[in-house]
C-alpha cells in the first residue's frame, strides 16, 4: 500500500496561484520533515544529549546525593583519583575477563547454532523461535533463576556436581567461579540472539558458492571455514562490536546475581557499571559516579574504534588481494 | 486514486502533530493533584516504608481508618533497607514521589539530623514536643536535631537477645534451659567455648552461627561508642571495642563455628528451614523474619536466651514527614497515634517489633511466644532495652558496618588473612567516605 504512491507517481501539478492556504501547505511541505524527525531529536536531546553533557559538568565536583545543593569544584581530581584507585582496576579487570570469558564462548557456540538451523531441520522455524526466548527473558528473572542454580549448600548445579564427586563450589565466594557464574547468564542470554543474526548472515551467502566449492571437492568444515566465515565477517564485525559495547556495560547480571553492589565481598565480580552505581548510589559520591561514567564512555569509544579499524584494514586488505 | 492519497497525507500530518503534543505535554510538567482529595475532605495518607514494620499485619491501619473515617491509608514497602535508603536520597534529592510518611532506620537517622533538616518536618511544629515524655529518652534524642528540631518520631527499638534451636542442641549433647545457657554463655568467650563442644558432638551440616557477620553486628551493638566518638570524631579504626569485636568474630571464623552465610542473602533464607545453624544473635525484629523462614515447622524447636556479654541493641526505626509531604498535618496525626504505647504494645504482641515507648515497655512484660518455647519474650527484650547503652550515631555507620562485615566474610568463606582483610576493609571505608 504505502509503495502505491511510488509507483504511481503524482500528474504534475499546475503553478498554484498565489494563495493563503497554499503557501501555508508549501512552508507546511518544507517543515514536516523537521516536524516528523523532531520527537526523536527532542527525546534525545531531553535523555540522551543534555544527560551526557549534565554528567560531564557534574564530574568536576563534589556533589553528595543527600546535599546535592553543595557542589565542591575539583576539576579533574575526580578523573585522577580513579588512577590510583584500586576498586577502579579491579572493576576494568572483572569488566575485561568477565567481558571475555562470556563474549568468546557466545559467539563462537552461536555461529554453531546458527550453522546448524542453516540445514534443512524438522520444525525450523520453532527452533528458530525458541533460540530467541532466553533474549525475551528479563535480566532480573533469568539472573534470581540463575543464582538459585549456582547456590553453594542448596543449588542444582552443586548438587549435580556433588553426583560426580566434585566438592561444593563456593559460585559467590571464588574469584573465577563467580566470574564464570555471571558470565553464563550472559552467555545464556545472548546466545540465541546472536546465532539468529549469523543465520541472517549466512542466508544472504549466495548459493552457488558453495556449488562451487563443491564442485572443487571441498569438504562441509572447508565450505564452512573458506566460504560462509568469508561471507560472514561483516556480521561478525557487528556482532562482536556490539557484544563488546555489552560487556563494557555489563550491569544487571552482576548487581541481582547476590544482590550486592560491591560485587562480591572482595569486589569479585564487580563490573565498571556496577562500581559506578555503587560510587553513585550506594555511597552517593555522584561526582566520582560521573567521572566512572565518562571514563566508560570514552573506553568504549576507544575499544569500538579500534575493532572498527581492525575490521576496516581487513576488508582493505581483501579488496587488494 | 488521489483522494485515498491525500487521506492517508492529512492523517500522517495528525499523526505528528499529535505526537508532538504529546511530547509537549510530558514535557510541561506533572500536576497531579489527587483528585480524590479535596471537596469532601477524604484524603489518601501514603506511607512508604522497608522490611516490616508490621502496621499492616497487626491491622492498625485498618482501625485508624475506622477512627478516621476520611482517611485511607496506602503503604508502600521495600524489602531491603539499603534499596529503600537510595530511592528515598534519590527522591529527597529531586523534591518529587515522597510520601506523606517515611520510614527512616536508626543507623541513618543522623544523616537526616546532622544533613537533612531542611528535607523533613520540624514536628515541634505540631505540638510533637509534648510527646517527648513517652519515648524512652535516647530513642527521643537520636532524632533530634541541632537546633533542637524534632525529626521523627521513634517506633520499634532493637535490644538483643540470642536464639537458638532447642533439638540441635539436644542432639549435640548441650543443655537446653535457657537460664543456664544465660550462665554459661554470660560472657562472649564462653559462647565461643560453647560453640566448639557443638562442633565436636553437630549433627551433620549443622554449624553453631550463621554468620560471623552477624555475630559482629550483634556485639557491636552492644557498645556505645562505634564508629564514630561523641565529639563526631571517626574513631572507628582505633576503637578497642570495635577492635574486640573484630577478633573475636575471626576467632569464630577461624574455628570454623560459623555456616558461612551472608545474611539477607536467598542461602540464608534456606538455611533456617534446613537447620544450618544452632544459634543465631537475635534483635527482638528478627523474631518475626525467623517465624516467616522457618515457618509452622518451627514452632517450639527455637528458644531464646539471655546475650552473652550484656545488653545491646540492633536497630530500630522513625517515622518522618517529608517537607515535600501533601499532607503534612494529617500525616502527623497518623504516625502521632502509630507511635503511641497502645499501638507500640499491640504491634509488640502481634508481631514482635520491640516498643521504645516506655509505658508499652512496661505493659508488655509479662509477654511469651508460643513458637520460641513459650520464652518470657517480654522480659528479655525488655531487661535488654532497659540495660543496652545509648548509642553514638554517626553519618556513615550502616556504610563502613558494611565494609566490615564484607572483610570479615572473607576471612570466613577465603580463608583470608585478617590482617589482609581488615587492610580491605580500611580500603573499603576510606573508598565509602571519599
Amino acid at each position: 500500500m504505502t509503495l502505491s504512491a511510488l509507483e504511481t507517481p503524482a500528474p504534475p501539478a499546475p503553478p498554484p496561484p498565489p494563495s493563503r492556504p497554499n503557501r501555508a501547505r508549501r512552508a507546511w511541505q518544507k517543515m514536516s520533515p523537521y516536524a516528523y524527525i523532531a520527537p526523536f531529536f527532542t527525546l534525545f536531546a531531553a535523555f540522551g544529549l543534555f544527560p551526557l553533557i549534565y554528567t560531564a559538568f557534574v564530574s568536576l565536583y563534589r556533589v553528595e546525593l543527600q546535599t546535592p545543593g553543595d557542589m565542591e569544584w575539583r576539576g579533574l581530581d575526580n578523573y585522577t583519583a580513579l588512577f590510583s584507585d584500586d576498586f577502579f582496576w579491579t572493576s576494568l579487570r572483572n569488566t575485561f575477563t568477565i567481558g571475555v570469558i562470556s563474549t568468546v564462548p557466545q559467539l563462537v557456540m552461536a555461529l554453531g547454532l546458527a550453522h546448524l538451523l542453516n540445514y534443512r531441520l524438522r520444525a525450523r522455524t520453532f527452533l528458530r523461535t525458541a533460540m530467541l526466548l532466553p533474549y525475551a527473558t528479563s535480566v532480573a528473572a533469568a539472573t534470581l533463576v540463575f543464582a538459585q542454580l549456582f547456590g553453594r549448600d542448596f543449588g542444582l548445579i552443586n548438587y549435580v556436581a556433588g553426583l560426580v564427586g566434585i566438592g561444593p563450589i563456593d559460585w559467590q565466594t571464588g574469584t573465577v567461579a563467580s566470574q564464570i557464574a555471571v558470565s553464563t547468564i550472559v552467555v545464556w542470554r545472548w546466545t540465541g540472539y546472536n546465532a539468529l543474526i549469523y543465520l541472517a548472515g549466512m542466508q544472504s551467502i549466495p548459493q552457488e558458492l558453495y556449488e562451487a566449492a563443491e564442485m572443487d571437492g571441498a569438504s562441509k568444515w572447508r565450505q564452512f571455514f573458506h566460504v560462509t566465515l568469508p561471507g560472514l565477517r561483516p556480521t561478525i564485525v557487528f556482532t562482536v562490536i556490539v557484544s563488546t559495547i555489552g560487556a563494557t556495560q555489563l550491569f544487571g547480571e552482576p548487581l541481582l546475581f547476590e544482590g550486592s553492589i560491591s560485587g562480591g565481598i572482595s569486589h569479585q565480580y564487580q563490573t565498571l557499571g556496577l562500581y559506578m552505581y555503587e560510587q553513585g548510589w550506594g555511597f552517593f559520591h555522584l561526582g566520582r559516579a560521573a567521572a566512572i561514567a565518562w571514563v566508560m564512555f570514552l573506553l568504549i569509544v576507544v575499544v569500538v574504534g579500534v575493532n572498527a579499524l581492525l575490521a576496516y584494514r581487513r576488508t582493505r586488505k581483501e579488496a587488494v588481494r | 486514486m488521489p483522494t485515498a492519497r491525500a487521506a492517508r497525507r492529512v492523517t500522517a500530518r495528525l499523526g505528528a502533530l499529535v505526537l508532538t503534543g504529546a511530547l509537549l505535554a510530558a514535557c510541561g510538567g506533572s500536576s497531579d493533584a489527587d483528585s480524590a482529595d479535596g471537596a469532601n475532605g477524604k484524603i489518601t495518607l501514603t506511607v512508604d516504608l522497608f522490611g516490616s514494620f508490621g502496621y499492616k499485619e497487626a491491622g492498625l491501619y485498618a482501625e485508624y481508618e475506622k477512627l478516621h473515617p476520611n482517611v485511607t491509608i496506602k503503604q508502600t514497602d521495600t524489602e531491603d533497607e539499603a534499596d529503600y535508603w537510595k530511592s528515598l536520597q534519590t527522591r529527597l534529592a529531586g523534591g518529587g514521589g515522597l510520601a506523606d510518611v517515611q520510614g527512616i532506620e536508626v543507623g541513618r537517622i543522623a544523616t537526616v539530623t546532622q544533613q537533612q533538616t531542611d528535607k523533613f518536618e520540624d514536628l515541634k511544629k505540631y505540638g510533637a514536643e509534648s510527646l517527648k515524655g513517652q519515648f524512652a529518652e535516647a530513642k527521643w534524642a537520636a532524632a533530634t536535631g541541632r537546633s533542637g528540631e524534632v525529626l521523627g518520631l521513634g517506633t520499634d527499638v532493637g535490644p538483643e537477645a540470642m536464639c537458638y534451636r532447642t533439638d540441635l542442641f539436644k542432639k549435640a549433647g548441650l543443655p537446653t534451659d535457657r537460664e543456664e545457657l544465660a550462665q554459661r554463655w554470660s560472657s562472649w568467650d564462653g559462647y565461643l567455648e560453647l560453640g566448639k563442644k557443638y562442633k565436636a558432638k553437630a549433627p551433620d551440616k549443622s554449624a553453631w552461627l550463621d554468620s560471623v557477620g552477624s555475630l559482629y553486628s550483634i556485639m557491636i551493638g552492644q557498645q556505645k561508642e562505634r564508629y564514630y566518638s561523641a565529639s563526631g570524631e571517626l574513631i572507628w579504626d582505633k576503637n578497642p571495642a570495635l577492635l574486640e569485636a573484630w577478633d573475636r568474630s575471626v576467632e569464630a571464623a577461624e574455628s570454623g563455628l560459623s555456616a558461612e552465610l551472608d545474611q539477607w542473602s536467598p542461602q540464608w533464607n534456606q538455611a533456617f528451614a534446613a537447620g544450618s545453624f544452632a544459634t543465631i544473635p537475635c534483635p527482638a525484629w528478627m523474631l518475626g523474619y525467623i517465624k516467616g523462614q522457618a515457618g509452622d515447622a518451627g514452632q517450639g524447636k527455637w528458644d531464646i536466651a539471655k546475650l552473652p556479654g550484656g545488653a545491646g541493641n540492633w536497630g530500630g526505626s522513625y517515622l518522618s514527614i517529608p517537607r515535600a509531604a501533601e499532607h503534612k498535618k494529617e500525616a502527623y496525626e497518623l504516625i502521632k497515634w502509630l507511635t503511641a504505647p497502645e499501638q507500640q504494645e499491640k504491634l509488640f504482641r502481634k508481631q514482635g517489633n520491640f516498643p521504645s515507648s516506655t509505658g508499652a515497655i512496661d505493659k508488655v512484660a509479662d509477654t511469651t511466644d508460643p513458637y520460641f518455647s513459650d520464652a518470657p519474650t517480654g522480659k528479655i527484650f525488655g531487661d535488654a532495652a532497659k540495660a543496652a547503652p545509648v548509642q553514638v550515631l554517626g553519618l556513615h555507620d550502616q556504610s563502613i558496618a558494611q565494609q566490615i562485615t564484607n572483610a570479615l566474610s572473607e576471612v570466613e568463606r577465603k580463608g583470608t588473612d585478617p590482617d589482609k582483610a581488615w587492610k580491605n576493609a580500611s580500603k573499603g571505608v576510606a573508598n565509602t567516605l571519599g
